[in-house]
Order: structure tokens, then sequence, then C-alpha cells
């Protein structure tokens, strides 16, 4: 789990994440933080998730695999995904 | 990405000033720009504050199905509310749509939808197909087939029986041949089992009114294929599309929802130059201007293609051009590759003053509301001055070049219609008719000298099965001269006419310019002694010779045959419906209550009389105006 660990290269990635939480869990930005996850957002329930998972996609021009989209279980490890994946794509800016 | 950041901010800020009107428009713009999952989230969240605020027309959706579309529901709500619709949405149990419809205290029943939507998939209804073809003998997928034909016809059939809701069903997707390329070369193959499946559905939708197919295959094949599934959402949450497909599946709905919500355009206010044609005529002139076969000539023909399509669907065409009129109707009539020529237009303002102004004289003259104007231009200052001006007008997004345009329009959902009478077909020569009897208006003497030019013929006819829609369709559209502007779907329609003691009447009115085709509606009911006026409806185009006399006369004539001796009826006033006020003080009714504006008026019909006018023919028929129904198709 090392790597999920929030990074200095991440922070470009994890405004755009909680932009995109804010939206899609209709929370104000004061109740989403790095450590937020279902437990702590009320609306982060598995359909919910999963539109989650598709605005990220949108967002960032990526797809996730079945194993990625279970991993998505807070801000921050979401965050650390997409900073990996898009490493990977060398897709840095999404949009 | 900045520049959505600034348009949310300037939505924020509008709401914040209440300013209503101006931050609804600007959350449409959001949306043409951003129409994804995380903005369907803001929109939908800016629209509560909205509500209540402006007008929107309301409708209750259900979608039944068998895969997860749960995150299409948020962009279905903003693409929705952004079209001045609001939609309460339930998706109901996951894979249980027979149940649903089956069952008469179901959730589905329970919620009242006014619109359901049937998505199912093939692999989930035909797994035999879908996977084991290959597997399979001729007669086996024959039966398949038949199984999800029957089973579909009960389905629907039953849907009918209990609700009056407009039902969209999903036709099969095609799956990847099990056989490759031999598929094709096989006289029973995977691929052409699935297109008679899908034959057989069309045909139940056929069957019933407001049931309508939606064709899934060709919209997966209009975005591709290969890329409108995502395994890993369909193994994973059992959603089968992949992020991007989520927009275009519910474009495609809306595009049945707007037909079925009635918000459409009537009208399409064209430009000339850069829109129809190529090339600005005042300095090219005729043989300078763009239209043809070749490049870059073609994309402006294949715009003017796709206007006749409309025109053909009954959306009239009118013309809104910084020209000089003589040149521009000489380029209209003349011009060798011109698809589009002037007796294709119903209006014409071809001037150098604001276009704003043009379009409401355009709305004025055709009788319609801005808010059934849809406006085409390729120069974003003039479509921002109409937008800024007239936030009703549905100002057409357009790319920069005119290659998209033609698409642009092909994809507007407010053009859509689901039924297409033999009236919107001749509708454009309807309109000429009428500017005829204008002039004849101007020059007859008397306004009785007028009347009896016009050859009237009215005919008053109970309605059948072939002037339904129609009928339907009138109480849909008709907001001015209505008194009680109630809304009515073929459904309804059927099940009111098949009453004992109601009458439902189609009227049709011919004169010496030609047929004017159904353009009233009379419903009415009898209990005892009185006669009550349901809906009393007729189009813009004949008000003003007094057929809203003939009506009246008619119907008193018919309540006393059947024993009646009041005839009575409300006038509900609308925004748009004051041109009806007077009608009942106009034929000696008398108010006999008030509530809330609302005013029931009555005639004794033991006391007065409403004479049929002199200078025009009645003819009334037991529902078979047929012969002439089919001479005007």
């Amino acid at each position: 789990m090392s790597q999920m660990v929030p990074t200095a290269q991440n922070k470009r990635v994890l405004p755009r994440v909680v932009a995109i939480a804010v939206d899609v869990f209709q929370v104000p930005e004061s109740n989403v933080s790095p450590a937020s996850s279902p437990d702590t957002i009320e609306t982060w329930d598995s359909l919910h998730h999963l539109s989650f998972v598709v605005a990220l996609e949108q967002e960032f021009g990526v797809q996730f695999s079945p194993e990625e989209i279970e991993q998505l279980l807070s801000i921050e490890l979401t965050a650390a995904l997409l900073e990996e994946k898009l490493k990977e794509t060398g897709a840095s800016n999404g949009c | 990405m900045s520049q959505l950041k600034e348009m949310r901010a300037q939505i924020d800020t509008l709401l914040s000033q209440e300013r209503w009107v101006e931050a609804h428009a600007r959350l449409g713009d959001l949306w043409q720009h951003d129409g994804k999952a995380a903005a369907a989230g803001y929109i939908a969240s800016s629209y509560d504050r909205l509500r209540g605020h402006i007008a929107a027309v309301k409708c209750r959706i259900a979608l039944l199905r068998s895969m997860t579309l749960e995150p299409l529901v948020p962009i279905l709500r903003s693409a929705a509310l952004v079209a001045g619709i609001d939609p309460t949405v339930q998706v109901g149990q996951f894979n249980s749509y027979a149940q649903e419809i089956l069952d008469p205290q179901s959730a589905l029943y329970s919620f009242q939808p006014s619109i359901v939507i049937l998505a199912v998939q093939t692999r989930d209804i035909l797994p035999e197909i879908w996977e084991g073809y290959a597997d399979l003998s001729e007669a086996e997928i024959q039966a398949a087939i038949d199984r999800v034909s029957e089973q579909f016809r009960a389905l629907v059939r039953t849907f009918r029986e209990r609700s009056n809701a407009s039902l969209v069903i999903h036709t099969f997707e095609k799956p990847s041949a099990s056989h490759g390329v031999l598929d094709a070369q096989q006289s029973a193959g995977q691929l052409a089992a699935i297109e008679r499946l899908n034959e057989e559905i069309k045909a139940i939708c056929r069957e019933h009114r407001g049931v309508y197919a939606l064709d899934y295959d060709a919209l997966v094949a209009h975005h591709g294929r290969a890329r409108w599934h995502d395994e890993a959402k369909w193994l994973t949450m059992r959603m089968p599309f992949a992020a991007d497909s989520l927009l275009p599946l519910v474009s495609e709905w809306m595009k049945f929802i707007h037909p079925i919500t009635g918000v459409l355009c009537k009208v399409l206010v064209v430009d000339l130059d850069n829109t129809l044609w190529g090339g600005v005529l005042g300095e090219e002139g005729l043989e300078g201007i763009q239209v043809g076969s070749e490049y870059p000539g073609a994309f402006y023909r294949s715009l003017q293609r796709t206007l006749i399509d409309l025109h053909q669907r009954g959306i009239l065409l009118a013309v809104c051009s910084k020209n000089n009129r003589e040149e521009a109707m000489e380029a209209l009539e003349k011009h060798p590759e011109m698809l589009l020529r002037p007796e294709h237009f119903a209006a014409f303002r071809i001037n150098w003053q604001d276009k704003a102004q043009n379009v409401r004289e355009i709305a004025a003259e055709l009788n319609l509301g801005t808010d059934a104007i849809a406006f085409l231009d390729d120069n974003p200052v003039e479509r921002e001055r109409v937008r800024s001006e007239m936030p009703e007008v549905k100002v057409i997004s357009v790319p920069d070049h005119a290659r998209g345009f033609a698409r642009a329009i092909r994809e507007c959902p407010y053009f859509e219609r689901l039924t297409l009478s033999a009236e919107d077909k001749e509708h454009t020569r309807m309109y000429h008719q009428q500017a005829k009897r204008a002039e004849l208006a101007k020059s007859a003497a008397s306004l009785e000298d007028f009347y009896r030019s016009l050859d009237q013929e009215v005919q008053i006819a109970h309605v059948i099965p072939e002037t339904l829609a129609r009928v339907a369709q009138l109480t849909q559209k008709t907001n001015q001269y209505n008194v009680t502007t109630r809304r009515y779907t073929e459904q309804q329609i059927e099940e009111v006419a098949a009453q004992p003691n109601w009458g439902v009447y189609s009227v049709r009115v011919k004169d010496r310019f030609g047929d004017n085709g159904i353009v009233g509606v009379l419903i009415a009911r009898t209990e005892g002694e009185v006669c009550e006026i349901d809906t009393f409806l007729l189009s813009c185009r004949v008000i003003g010779r007094t057929v809203e006399t003939a009506m009246l006369g008619f119907l008193a004539d018919t309540s006393r045959k059947n024993g009646a001796s009041i005839l009575r009826g409300w006038f509900l006033p609308t925004k748009k419906n004051a041109p009806a006020r007077e009608i009942y003080a106009a034929h000696q009714f008398k108010p006999v209550a008030t509530e809330d504006g609302r005013t029931l008026w009555a005639l004794n019909l033991e006391e007065a009389d409403i004479p049929n006018p002199e200078w025009i023919r009645l003819h009334v028929t037991n529902g078979s105006h047929r012969a002439e129904q089919a001479r005007a198709s």
C-alpha cells in the first residue's frame, strides 16, 4: 500500500478528485477531505460509486479495470491510483 | 477547464441575484459544453434553487431495465431540466421489468408514470443467441425468438390495460457473430435472427397507441459498437456502458421525451449567407455562392436536404436574413443547385432589421408563440442577440463551420415527432393559402362579404381511428383558441370516445383556397339535463371566420337531441388563451359561476339558439369523413 500514500505529485490530481466528489455525491466542498470515504460521505453508496467512477473516467480520460474500481475506497486512494495510471499512459492532463 | 469554472461562477452569481431565466439559460450552455456525469450533479443541485421560478413541464419517468441504469439518472435529469422539462425519475428493481408490468400492485403503477422506458439487453433475455448461437439448430433459434416476442407482446398488452403512460421500448442489440464472417453468408444467421426479432418488436409497438420503439442497435452502431461497451463495469456493476456512452443514450431518450411532453419547436428560422449557402450573396452574386454536389457547396446542400426532411415532418421553415430581398429570392428561385425553393418557406424576413424583431414578426405572422421557434444562424453575434432578447427561442448551437450544421439539426430533439398526420405534411401549403385569405380579407368590402367569399365548408365528425392522432395532437398543441387547455394522449381520447355519454368530434374546414384539414376539436359530456363542454379548441389558422359559431351551433343541436336543456362550459384562463375568452359571451352564454378566475358559462337551450352562419356549409357525419381523409392525404 505504500505507493498509495499521497505524494507531492498527486496534489494536482487531488483537487480535481475532490471537485468531482462534490458534484457526484452532492456534498459541500468543506465536507470532503483526502480521508473521505464511503464511511464518511453518506451519499457514497454503491450506485453513486459507479457515477463517481464514470465521472473520474471522463475527467481524466482513463478507464478503470474491475480491480481498480474496487480500490477507489477513499479520496486519497483514488487520487493516488489516478496518479499511477496517468504516469503509465503519459496522459497527465485529462482535459 | 477554467472556462467551465467561469461558467459555474457566473451561474452561481445569477442564482444569488435571483436572475432565474438567465441562470437557466446558462445552465443549458454549461450542459452543452460539459455533458458529463460530474456536471450533471452540479446542474441538478443548481436547478433545485431555480425550481418554481421558471416554467417547466413536469413528467414522471419510470425506467424498467435488465441492467444497472442508475448513473444515467442524474444525466437524464440534467438533459431534461435544461430543456425546461422537470422529471421525477423512478428506476425499477434490477431485472424485474416483467414482474413490475404484470403485478398490478407493483411500484411501477403506484408511481403513476407518464413515460416508461423498457430497456432489456439481448444478452439478458436471449443468452442462447447472444453467446450460444453456434450450438443451436435453426428451429431452436426460431423458438427462442418466438418466446421473446410473445413475452413482449403480452407485457405490452398488459401494460396498456393498466397505464396510459407512453412506453418506449429498446429494441435488441446484435451480438458479435459466433461464426465470424460466415454469419453473413447464412440464410438464418445469428444477426439476421436478432433483426427478425426487432421487426416483431416494432410491429408490437405499432399495434398499440403510445408505444414506441427505440432502435437501440442503430444507436450503438452510430456511436461505435467497439467503444459503446465497457466489460469492466458490466462484470463488476452490471452496467454495460462505457463512461462516454451514457450521454448518447440519454440524448436518445430525450428524442422521445420531447415529443411526448410536447416540448417542441414548430418553426425553424434560418439565415441565408453562409448557412443555406456558402459565401455572401450581396458580394459574390448568384454565380459566386456555394451550393451543389462538390466541396464546399455539398455541406450547404446537405443542410438543405436536412431542412427538407423537417419540412416533410411538418416543421415550418422561415427565412430571416440580412440581404436584399429581390436578390435573395432570385437565388432561392433560380440557383440550379438549390434544393430549397421559396415554396418550402412559410415566411420571409429578408431585410436589414434587427433579427430579434424579425423573429418576433415571423412568430406573429404564423400565429405562434416565440417559444415554438428555433433559430439557425452561422453568426454567433446574431445567435446571442436573439437569445438574449428571447430566451424562450431555441437557438441552435452550431460548430464554426457549416459542415456540422446538418448534424446539429438532425440531433436537435425539438424537431422529433412520434406521429405524422396528413395535416403535418401539408403545413406549409396551408400557410400559403392563409396568406391568400389575408389578401382577400383586405380587399373585401365588409366582413360578411369576406366570409361569403371564403366559401367555407365545415365537417364535424365523431373521432375515428384514422383521426385519433390528429385530435390528440390538437389538444396538445393548441394554446390560444382553447377554452380549457386540457391535454390528452391518443390513448385517453380513445377511452373518452368510448364512453356512451361523451362525444368527441373532429372539425375539418375547407374553403376556396383549399383544405385546412382537421383544425378543431369538440369534447362534451351529457349528464341528464346538462351538456358540459370539456374541450373546445380551434387552430389559429381558422380563427375569426365564424367557424366557432358553427361548432357551438352544432353542440347546441346535438345537446338538444340528447335531451339536454343546458349547454355549459368552463373558461379556464391561461397565459395564452385570451383569444378564446369572449367566445361564450359572444354566443349568448351567461356566466353562472366563478372560482379563482375561472368562469362557468351556460346557455339555456330552451330559450336560446345558435344558428349556423349562412355562409358556412355544415356537414355532420357519423365518423367517416374517411373518403375526404383519403383524398387529403
